[in-house]
């Protein structure tokens, strides 16, 4: 088993915290890109996912490995180093995949209406990133954002059920960047 | 001309440095060990271990000691080294059946297998000052016995056998781990009853006494009889899944209360006898009995009792309230500065006092 | 103290909390859920702050703590040597210096910026609290957005005082949907709260809560169309320190015959002030 397995953190709680930081300042500014200078993990995982799993996955949290990123090498990665369940996106706290490959939104947690913060949050995986494409508005926005979507349809009907939905991170190579709930997407 | 107080760090570190001279007192006096404390003040150290939830005597001890005897501080000391130590697993259910008594007794049946056993007791002694212990004079030894090699039953489960008894849910020692744990999630309401035990049991002595007191008083009466009381040893054991066996880590003592509570039956359910239960860490019989008390005034939607407004019932108020480290961290902050907000208050009451001055003027 | 984590916490309390915050950010306003843990501080005493804090960290940050306002008062010098002991930050009194600030009661003089988070700590987060007792109800409240009992009580006030006899923990409402408490600041700061460039975390430790506003987010205290809201403080006077008329003062009691003066709460920017050879009106 370890034959293929790639680092975690060097100094877990130091790593941990920068990485985090970055991931903070992408949620609490939705569609700035941040950069994760942390470990790699197994293909087809990118850097920058790799970081936010080991910043906020663990036994506690269960995984959906979706698609291509349902391979071996990085059930193994996530067994070592996570210990996190992997399962269907019904039960999951964290989902890992293309756009495509984890399907229809619907299928994740929601969160209820007395717990909304009960929802899944999907990181995607992602060809490009880039600060164009859809408009951005909302908590976290001074004027506008914009932020290349995979699926603008999909996603605007997920911040129209506010304060239920999805948080997304979008990772692309070390690059994220963030879509909570709370942005509103396209009007002008 | 008024200069702004500076200052802080210094005041605190003096004023550290004079609780530290206090805490050991007359230097002519010998310094306690903690070893002392555990041996001589074993019941203050079971209550620090109790509401601390960790059960290590020696850190009890000291704790006491570093506390200069403040229970609730000591009990803070505890908790918060403990919320520091990593988890290594749960142990499977610890099985009371199993114990080694040094206290049983039972005010619902005369005898019954394993008979009654006085033990170590406050019990029927004549609350007199004892002034040899004042000159260190050392106990007569007491007499002993060899102990019974035969098996104690809970003597609830005589009453079970004729279906007198509700039965509990079985422990499931394979899903140990699945046990809620308070410490690691937050509180949420209903609570499960596994969950209220957990919060029971760490809760302040002095609060669920007199929660349970209310309820003897008709604050939610539901009549408990001590079923039976046993303090004594148990084992405790961890499943080892690579081994296929538990393995033994610790032998601790504990006090177990199981109360007998009527309840009259409704619709459904025939009339038959309830359960209250208290667990606690140590020699600690008020606690358990308290604990077995408030237990059953919680279950008391669950069996369908008339719901006063009796606090004992009232799940999130217990709950909410029991927790003697919330409660005083709480309570003791408002020592703290709160000039912004009274400064504000000034404001607001001046301003009313000027309005309604200007109304009556006006009127007048 | 070797045997410490960095920022005390192991590193699986902090993926708890941070797992919280990041929710607590991408719904502003509610009060999200964690699993408090037992510090060695008391509960009321910034405990829920401290955890913010402490999972928020890096090495790199600059952390000031202020309590009142100032970073003086003990629990503040308490909580900022708790942090230089167990993650070996540096630390500032100057709020333009600081990338991290933790605060009791306050929000600085100095214009927050970019990039600064300013974390809270919370006694009660729950504003509808003193209304209804109980948890139970009060989340019923919010996921139906039923807030008509805090309307009617702040009604209750005009027809009784002729104003909403509200001096601090004025509550807020977060981009037209939560309700929200902002800690026990005095009413003189919640317009801060809204639209700041900066990132804003609230801690409450023994209630088990994190609730956040994002930077540049709506935050409008409660008011009526008649009666609006004003950010009021001690009329009419100014530090006898620095001469800030525009500042929030505290009060001092000077001798025993009813003498007293006002000062800077906020003593980094009085500070500032005095330093610069300013005892006139602030710009």
């Amino acid at each position: 088993m370890s034959a293929h397995l790639t680092a975690g953190f060097i100094d877990p709680a130091r790593d941990g915290a920068r990485a985090f930081r970055q991931v903070l300042d992408a949620m609490a500014h939705p569609g700035r890109i941040v950069t994760l200078d942390g470990p790699q993990g197994p293909a087809p995982c990118s850097p920058a996912a790799a970081s936010v799993l080991l910043t906020l996955a663990d036994a506690t949290t269960p995984l959906h490995l979706a698609g291509a990123h349902d391979a071996a090498a990085l059930r193994d990665w996530v067994a070592f180093h996570l210990g996190a369940p992997l399962v269907g996106p019904a039960d999951a706290v964290f989902a890992l995949g293309t756009w495509d490959a984890l399907g229809p939104l619907a299928a994740y947690p929601q969160g209820s209406a007395e717990y909304p913060d009960r929802s899944a949050t999907l990181i995607v995986e992602m060809d490009a990133l880039d600060t164009d494409g859809a408009r951005l508005t909302g908590p976290g926005i001074e004027t506008q954002a914009f932020l290349s979507l995979p699926d603008v349809g999909a996603l605007a009907d997920n911040a129209a059920r506010f304060p239920l939905g999805l948080d997304v991170l979008f990772t692309c190579g070390p690059r994220l960047a963030a879509l909570p709930r709370s942005t509103k997407i396209g009007g002008c | 001309m008024y200069v702004a107080v500076k200052g802080g760090e210094r005041a605190i570190e003096h004023a550290h440095d004079w609780l530290a001279q206090a805490r050991r007192g007359d230097m002519a006096v010998p310094d306690l060990g903690v070893a002392q404390i555990r041996e001589q003040l074993a019941l203050a150290v079971d209550r620090v271990m109790a509401e601390g939830s960790l059960h290590d005597p020696d850190l009890a001890a000291l704790a006491l000691k570093q506390a200069r005897g403040d229970v609730i501080e000591a009990v803070f000391l505890i908790r918060a080294f403990r919320t520091t130590l990593p988890r290594f697993g749960a142990s499977v259910p610890v099985d009371t059946g199993d114990m080694q008594i040094i206290r049983r007794i039972s005010a619902t049946f005369k005898d019954a297998p394993g008979g009654q056993v006085l033990g170590p007791t406050f019990d029927y002694t004549h609350r007199l000052l004892d002034f040899d212990l004042a000159d260190g004079v050392a106990p007569p030894p007491a007499p002993e016995a060899a102990a019974s090699p035969d098996p104690v039953p809970h003597i609830l489960s005589h009453l079970g056998e004729e279906g007198l008894m509700q039965p509990e849910p079985a422990g499931d020692a394979e899903n140990a781990q699945d046990v809620p744990d308070l410490t690691r999630a937050p509180l949420e309401f209903p609570a499960s009853r596994p969950l209220r035990l957990q919060a029971l049991t760490r809760a302040d002595e002095g609060f669920l006494l007199s929660l349970a007191y209310s309820t003897q008083r008709g604050y939610g009466r539901n009549h408990a009889f001590v079923g039976e009381l046993r303090i004594g040893h148990v084992r405790v054991a961890a499943h080892m899944p690579e081994l296929g066996f538990d393995i033994e880590f610790a032998d601790i003592l504990v006090t177990e209360c199981e109360t007998v509570n009527q309840f009259q039956g409704s619709k459904s359910e025939p009339a038959q006898f309830t359960r209250g239960y208290g667990l606690v860490f140590g020699q600690s019989e008020r606690k358990a009995i308290s604990m077995a008390l408030v237990d059953r005034a919680l279950r008391a939607r669950e069996l369908g009792e008339d719901m006063g407004d009796a606090p004992a019932q009232d799940e999130e108020f217990v709950l909410s309230h029991c927790d003697n480290i919330q409660s005083s961290g709480f309570l003791e902050h408002i020592k703290l500065p709160h000039y912004v907000d009274f400064q504000a208050e000034l404001e607001l009451i001046r301003k009313l006092r000027r309005d309604a001055g200007a109304v009556r003027e006006a009127a007048q | 103290m070797t045997a410490y984590n960095f920022a005390y916490l192991d590193e699986a309390t902090k993926r708890m909390l941070r797992r919280a915050i990041l929710k607590a950010v991408a719904i502003p306003g509610y009060q999200v859920p964690f699993s408090s843990r037992e510090m060695p501080m008391p509960y009321g005493w910034g405990t829920g702050g401290v955890q913010v804090t402490a999972a928020c960290l890096v090495p790199e940050d600059t952390l000031k703590v202020i309590d009142q306002g100032a970073d003086d008062t003990t629990n503040a010098v308490s909580i900022r040597k708790f942090f230089q002991r167990v993650a070996d930050v540096a630390v500032t009194e100057r709020t333009a210096q600081a990338s991290i600030i933790q605060t009791r009661h306050r929000i600085p003089e100095t214009p927050l910026i970019a990039g600064q988070i300013l974390v809270f700590q919370v006694p009660i987060p729950e504003p509808l609290r003193f209304l209804e007792p109980r948890e139970v109800e009060t989340r019923v409240m919010h996921a139906l957005e039923d807030y008509g009992l805090m309307q009617v009580r702040l009604y209750e006030d005009i027809a009784r005082h002729g104003e909403i006899a509200r001096a601090y923990a004025y509550p807020v409402r977060v981009e037209g949907r939560y309700i929200m408490d902002p800690s026990p600041i005095p009413k003189f700061d919640n317009p801060k709260l809204n639209n700041s460039p900066a990132l804003q975390l609230f801690g409450a430790g023994r209630e088990c809560r994190i609730y956040a506003l994002p930077p540049f987010t709506r935050v409008e205290s409660l008011d009526f169309d008649d009666y609006p809201f004003s950010a009021t403080k001690a009329a009419g006077q100014s530090c006898a320190l620095c001469g800030s008329t525009v500042s929030y003062l505290d009060e001092v009691i000077t001798d025993d015959a009813g003498g007293r003066m006002f000062v800077c709460s906020d003593t980094d920017y009085c500070a500032a002030r005095v330093a610069a050879g300013s005892t006139e009106d602030a710009a």
